[in-house]
């Protein structure tokens, strides 16, 4: 701690800050630009000057810039200085001497930095009478829109995207005033962490594409605290709606979890919320009924009859718990295959039963050693790619405090470590995005977990010895074991995206062997979808399990696409038997084309749960907005309303629409390892100052014409029973007052998603009342014996197995049903080794038939150097190709043109 | 005693007074005017009926910045950005709630293209509350209003058919990035 | 028609000149409704109502029609025999007053030799009304509203009586016929009597509730006062009623100080009702002047006003004509 001394008042602040973090961190005003609490000082825009005094008596100081000084003990400074205050608008001024005049047609107007910035140094008039330069700009693609004119060169974009998200094909040309940020040339920006660039630019270069074309302004957004439901990350997100339609998905800042950044996946993967081809309407046999109706309908088709349920990894705590609850827990199902069900419960029995804790997605970053084994991260869990890239650059932290370099001296930082990095090791079955920061060994799934196995007995001998491993992997495996040795927290990363149990069993083996090392280890292990974990602490049966249908049988198929999980005959099959399917999902399946009763569910904005990230944080997603304020009327309902009601109509009782406390209390109560949920986040009854919190900016206009049309009557707003949120900005929506779920980031002032600094105990810190979400899991270290070393990998002549790849864009259930998402998504194709095709006599780009037992498909073919001979690489959830790991090909055959 | 005599006396006297001065009034010339008999002068800046404007090209200047609406005291405008093929923004729907709306003008302060202005005109009775939402077609007219020379797009840095970038009033042609030249 | 006997004949005409009156009185009223908003139109330089009929007259009509089709609502929580016996006594006691204000020598309901007592007792009767309609219908502006009428008729009405005392000792009757008289043989009272005058001028609009002492119906402090829960035509009898006062007091100030039907300085003796009719018609017409120019006190200046002001003038005038009286004996 320091003492500092600001315009005459005296504070204690933090003496490793920079003295703009430790002013922002207090609360006061300091106009910045290229400073940000993730990406550090550089001093380049030299608007965070304040003037500094040598002691109380100095009177006249000098300037300094803020985020350049470092704090000291009993520094007088002064932000409200005439001559800083003066340099400060000179500053802006000058900024904006090349600016266009387009605030009125730029995407960023409303939210933008450069905005507030102006305003807060009372710049007000143009002087400058000579001609602005300009720029051309470049396409970028589907995501980012580029207007190079309103460039103010802070240097933040390149910053970011290449030193913090390790891109390569954004850079900075030019000279001067001339200098350009773009791409060498047109082209889509290849990072999968570019849609951050929207909100780390401080004006309107780089706009969010996909909200363009419905664009409104941020002040006109009806937001809700979010949790992304494209991964099982968990990140925090806030997704903002105007006109019935989701808009816009901002970052949601979580010190634990994703702080400032969101992946592409999470950011623009919105759409499926507004396709019109959703289910809207209870239809039964396709026609469509009155809620009324059609509960007295179904109630009598129901009667004596067994239910039989199928949960969903990707529906909310609360509606699985309904579902549980209307079925009796002996039919119901995860809605998991055996398979996938076996790989998530022993992950979630590493998780509880194992000796390491589980890592938060920011405590990642902290790590200073990470092994990765068997997860292409960047394309299953990308968020936490992007933190691995952190701790692997933790290591040029190191070095400078080592040179007494303080972490915030970006530059300084990254010149005297000189590119140095933690050591962090990818075991995969092909080349990742996070190849450039790390060592790597490319196999076939089971090879890499006997690697994994080597790695645990060379950390600790007591572990299985694997034998038959060439010496070159196992020099491989030995180095990373001292590596792992000899950090000072190593992170252990696996997962099961390769549907391997034994990548798994590797995994909990190393954990163990550091665990009796004594190591201050992690780890972190990636599951498949939002609420998997939640899933696996509710409990259920697997899939297949229940699919033994009888026409007696009424079946409730809960927001799952049981085509995506079974072969299509199996599924056929089991859904020919029953006469009864009743399907709830917010989009159309092929599941619910095939069902006799159709309710349609709720996305998750326009719902309220509880989702378990892959941590094990149970973290509420809150309704964004009411759908039946614009259509009035749109039956969508939460699942878990629909089944609680459905259950009371079964009863006889009259229709009891239960409230989201009640069914969170339900779930809780009834199983004792989710009774943390409870906490995740504040009950309905909570009010600041007696008010509920605001989900609308104070400015939000329209509202006494945004319904006209429809009748020029304006009925009284939608009610939030479930929620502490108002569907209006009338409520609580300052930031004095202590609170975690923040619908929108705005302060006065601050309009722009700097405006979080005022939410947080210290800027880039966490949020000052508390991070959003509780853990649920801690582990117990009860689980000691070591799993037995799996079989090699061996390939069969003439056979191709299957192993998943998966894209961040086209993998995700919903996220690819996202429009301006589908020119990202991969055509179908397979991948098979450079020998294999050489042997076959294929060549790279050749569509080519690949047969099974079951089935055939026609696909693009993809050669490979890295993929072992023998596999075949079929992406996960592109269209046509079955999802299902460790498919057998038999054959692959050229198509005739 | 003398002191609050003389003070009734004067309050007597003011009180007459006034009845005398409002009894002359009598003879005065009456200020009202019989609308709808005699017309009633309205001056060009009278806040009455709202209206969007085209620019000297024709074109619609409203860019759906969404300003008018924030500004709007009543909310009783909302819109929708779009864009055209050539670039330039243009609202999708345009609505304004007359039966909202209180004349106030601060949708015409805040409007930076000069699109949405307040004409001389306030005969706009109704008898159905429906009719007095007004879309963008009934608030459409094909001139340029009181400021007939202004054209946004002249003046904003984006590029639009026609006009690409540098070409807007004091731009200077866009930089060639890979020049060699300092 | 045996029983058409002369005496008879002579109820019967009695009767209908009753009847003329009490009518002529009522239209008078109502009439004025119209009368103040034009009048009030061109003190302020407007028009006031001028769309029906010449001159707007048959507003009048309009709103008697608009009046008599409202729903005659009672609000659940008022005492409903009292809220509907109010508005009766607000229009009755006032109008009944007038029996004994003589028009012409021959025109008039009844030559009472207590006409004066008479005049008194009804307007202490009035304030009965007020008093019923705020307390019946139990809502607190009303019941401040009838506080106020009430207190403020009662202090008024002290020196109401009292101003007319010096009168009555100089005439030395309560009858208005000899007052008339007394006042054709030697001079208008409005000389002799002028603080006597003025202090009953000021009672009178006193106890009309008429501007600037309209405390009562304070629209910006008690919404409308004791008046407030009424509406159709009970309203319109209060509305009426108070009209009706406006026409008594005008009349009764003609006959007490301005000599009646007689024209000034003997003129024109042919035309009494002409006389009476126009002196009557400049005191309706000040009425209404008052109420253009000047501002509404206080409630404790009115009060003030009354008791500090008032009240000693009229003291000080009865004590005078009184020692004059006696001197002349």
């Amino acid at each position: 701690m320091a003492t500092i001394h600001i315009d005459g008042k005296t504070y204690e602040v933090d003496g490793s800050d920079n003295l703009l973090q430790a002013c922002l961190s207090l609360g006061l005003d300091v106009p910045y630009f290229c400073w940000h609490p993730s990406l550090g000082s550089v001093g380049s825009c030299r608007q965070c000057a304040v003037t500094q005094y040598n002691d109380e008596n100095d009177k006249r100081g000098r300037l300094v810039m803020s985020c350049m000084a470092p704090v000291q003990d009993n520094m007088w400074i002064s932000v409200e200085d005439e001559e800083a205050k003066k340099f400060r608008a000179s500053v802006v001024e000058w900024l904006m001497t090349n600016h266009p005049h387009d605030c009125p047609v730029c995407e960023e107007g409303g939210h933008c930095h450069l905005q507030d910035m102006t305003v807060m140094t009372g710049h007000n008039k143009r002087r400058y009478r000579f001609t602005k330069r300009t720029h051309q700009n470049q396409e970028l693609g589907p995501f980012v829109a580029h207007e190079m004119n309103r460039c103010i060169a802070c240097y933040r974009c390149v910053r970011y995207y290449k030193d913090y998200a390790g891109g390569t094909d954004l850079g900075v040309y030019g000279a001067h005033d001339n200098v350009y940020f773009g791409r060498v040339e047109d082209g889509v920006l290849e990072s999968e962490f570019s849609g951050n660039l929207t909100e780390v630019c401080p004006t309107g270069v780089f706009t969010d594409k996909t909200h363009s074309e419905r664009y409104n302004r941020k002040w006109d957004m009806q937001f809700a605290p979010s949790i992304c439901h494209g991964c099982s990350t968990g990140c925090n997100i806030s997704p903002g709606e105007r006109y019935g339609e989701l808009r816009r998905i901002e970052n949601r800042f979580n010190g634990e979890v994703n702080q400032y950044f969101l992946c592409d996946r999470g950011r623009f993967g919105y759409g499926y919320v507004n396709r019109t081809d959703r289910p809207r309407q209870v239809l039964l046999d396709g026609q469509a009924l009155s809620i009324d109706t059609a509960f007295a309908r179904l109630s009598d088709r129901l009667k004596a009859r067994r239910l039989v349920g199928i949960g969903s990894p990707r529906a909310s705590l609360e509606s699985n718990h309904a579902l549980k609850e209307l079925v009796g827990a002996e039919n119901f199902s995860t809605g998991l295959t055996q398979s996938e069900q076996e790989l998530l419960e022993l992950t979630l029995d590493i998780l509880q039963n194992g000796p390491l804790p589980t890592s938060t997605l920011r405590d990642v970053e902290a790590h200073d050693a990470v092994f990765v084994l068997g997860e292409d991260l960047t394309q299953t869990a990308p968020r936490i790619a992007l933190a691995v890239r952190q701790a692997a650059k933790g290591k040029a932290t190191e070095i400078a405090a080592g040179m007494k370099i303080q972490d915030w001296h970006a530059l300084a930082v990254k010149n005297v470590a000189q590119n140095a990095l933690y050591p962090v090791f990818i075991a995969s079955t092909q080349e990742t995005r996070l190849d450039d920061v790390a060592d790597t060994l490319h196999a076939a799934p089971a090879d890499l977990a006997r690697f994994g196995f080597a790695v645990a007995h060379f950390i600790d001998n007591t572990a299985p010895v694997v034998t038959g491993l060439s010496n070159e992997v196992l020099a491989q495996a030995q180095s990373l074991a001292l590596s792992l040795l000899a950090a000072r927290r190593p992170l252990l990363v696996a997962g099961s995206s390769l549907g391997s149990r034994a990548i798994l069993e590797a995994a909990a083996n190393i954990a163990k062997a550091l665990k009796n090392r004594e190591k201050a280890a992690s780890i972190s292990l990636v599951v498949p979808e939002a609420n998997s974990l939640g899933l696996a602490l509710l409990g259920g049966k697997p899939l297949e399990s229940v699919l033994d249908l009888s026409t007696a049988d009424a079946l409730f198929v809960l927001e799952n696409d049981l085509y995506r999980r079974l072969d299509a005959q199996r599924v056929d099959e089991a859904l020919s038997k029953v006469s009864t399917l009743v399907v709830l999902d917010h989009q159309q399946t092929e599941t619910l084309k095939k069902a006799q009763f159709v309710l349609p569910a709720a996305t998750f904005a326009e719902a309220d749960g509880t989702l378990v990230s892959q941590e094990g944080r149970a973290q509420r997603f809150f309704q964004v907005f009411d759908p039946t304020f614009y259509k009035p009327g749109d039956q969508v309902r939460e699942s878990w309303r629909w089944l609680h009601g459905l259950s009371s109509a079964l009863k006889g009782q009259a229709i009891d629409w239960t409230l989201l406390d009640h069914a969170t209390e339900a779930c809780a109560a009834a199983v004792p390892a989710l009774a943390g949920i409870r906490d995740a986040a504040p009950k309905a009854s909570f009010r600041i100052k007696g008010l509920k919190l605001a989900r609308e900016p104070l400015r939000y206009s329209g509202r006494t014409a945004m319904r006209a049309k429809i009748n020029v009557h304006e009925p009284r707003i939608p009610q939030d029973q479930d929620t502490a949120f108002a569907f209006s900005m009338e409520g609580y929506s300052g930031t004095q007052e202590l609170r975690q779920q923040i619908p929108f980031a705005w302060a006065p002032g601050w309009n722009s998603p700097s405006a979080w600094n005022k939410f947080q105990d210290e800027v880039g810190g966490h949020l000052r009342a508390g991070d959003p979400g509780v853990r649920l899991i801690e582990p117990s270290g009860a689980d000691s014996h070591w799993f037995s070393v799996c079989a090699a990998y061996q390939p069969e002549a003439g056979r191709f197995i299957s192993v998943p790849v998966h894209h961040i864009f086209g993998s995700g259930e919903m996220s690819a049903l996202t429009p301006v998402m589908q020119s990202r998504i991969p055509a179908p194709y397979a991948v098979v080794s450079s020998e294999d095709a050489e042997r076959l006599g294929l060549k790279d780009g050749a569509q080519v038939q690949l047969r099974s037992d079951t089935q055939s498909l026609t696909v693009t073919l993809n050669l490979s150097t890295q993929l072992q001979p023998g596999l075949i690489g079929l992406p996960v959830g592109i269209s046509a190709i079955p999802v299902k790991a460790g498919l057998v090909i038999d054959a692959i055959e050229e198509c005739v043109q | 005693m003398i002191r609050s005599i003389i003070h009734i006396l004067h309050g007597t006297y003011t009180q007459l007074r006034s009845l005398v001065m409002v009894f002359s009034h009598a003879f005065r010339k009456r200020d009202t005017l019989q609308y709808p008999e005699e017309a009633v002068y309205l001056p060009p800046r009278y806040r009455g009926r709202i209206v969007l404007t085209r620019d000297p090209d024709g074109q619609e200047r409203c860019v759906a910045c969404n300003l008018c609406a924030v500004a709007c005291p009543a909310s009783c405008i909302s819109l929708q950005k779009t864009e055209a093929e050539d670039g330039r923004w243009y609202p999708e729907f345009f609505r304004i709630n007359f039966s909202r709306c209180i004349f106030c003008g601060m949708c015409e302060e805040a409007c930076p293209t000069t699109a949405i202005q307040l004409t001389p005109d306030f005969e706009m009775a109704d008898f159905r509350r429906q009719d007095l939402v007004y879309e963008k077609e009934d608030l459409l007219i094909s001139g340029p209003g009181k400021y007939p020379e202004y054209n946004f797009y002249r003046v904003s840095g984006l590029s639009i058919t026609g006009k690409p970038k540098g070409a807007a009033q004091n731009e200077a042609a866009p930089i060639n990035v890979k020049g060699l030249l300092p | 028609m045996s029983w058409l006997s002369p005496e008879m004949a002579d109820i019967v005409i009695q009767i209908l000149k009753s009847l003329v009156i009490m009518l002529a009185v009522v239209v008078c009223g109502a009439l004025l409704s119209w009368v103040e908003r034009r009048l009030l139109g061109l003190w302020q330089d407007r028009y006031g109502p001028n769309r029906v009929g010449p001159f707007g007259a048959f507003q009048l009509g309009a709103d008697m029609v608009k009046m008599f089709f409202k729903e005659d609502w009672n609000p659940p929580f008022v005492d409903k025999l009292i809220f509907t016996l109010a508005p009766v006594v607000a229009m009755s006691a006032l109008l009944i007053a007038f029996v004994v204000i003589p028009v012409t020598p021959t025109w008039g309901v009844a030559d009472l030799n207590i006409g004066l007592l008479f005049f008194f007792a009804m307007a202490g009767l009035a304030v009965y009304a007020v008093l019923f309609a705020g307390w019946s219908s139990n809502n607190k502006f009303a019941l401040i509203g009838a506080l106020r009428a009430s207190a403020q008729t009662l202090s008024y009405e002290v020196f109401l009586g009292l101003s007319l005392m010096g009168i009555v000792a100089q005439v030395g009757s309560f009858n208005m016929r000899d007052i008339v008289d007394y006042q054709a043989q030697n001079v208008w009272f409005i000389i002799p009597q002028i603080l006597g005058f003025a202090t009953f001028f000021i009672a009178g609009v006193a106890v009309t509730h008429r501007h600037p002492f309209d405390q009562p119906e304070a629209e910006q402090e008690i919404a409308d006062g004791y008046h407030i829960e009424y509406a159709g035509m009970k309203w319109g009898m209060f509305f009426v009623g108070e009209y009706i006062g406006i026409v008594m007091v005008s009349a009764l100030l003609v006959t007490l100080f301005f000599g009646g039907w007689h024209g000034p300085f003997g003129l024109l003796p042919e035309v009494p009702f002409l006389w009476f009719a126009l002196k009557t018609g400049f005191f309706i017409m000040l009425f209404i002047l008052l109420r253009a120019s000047l501002p509404r006190p206080r409630y404790d200046q009115v009060m003030a006003f009354g008791w500090k002001v008032c009240l000693p003038l009229t003291l000080i005038n009865l004590l005078v004509t009184g020692a004059l009286v006696l001197a002349a004996q």
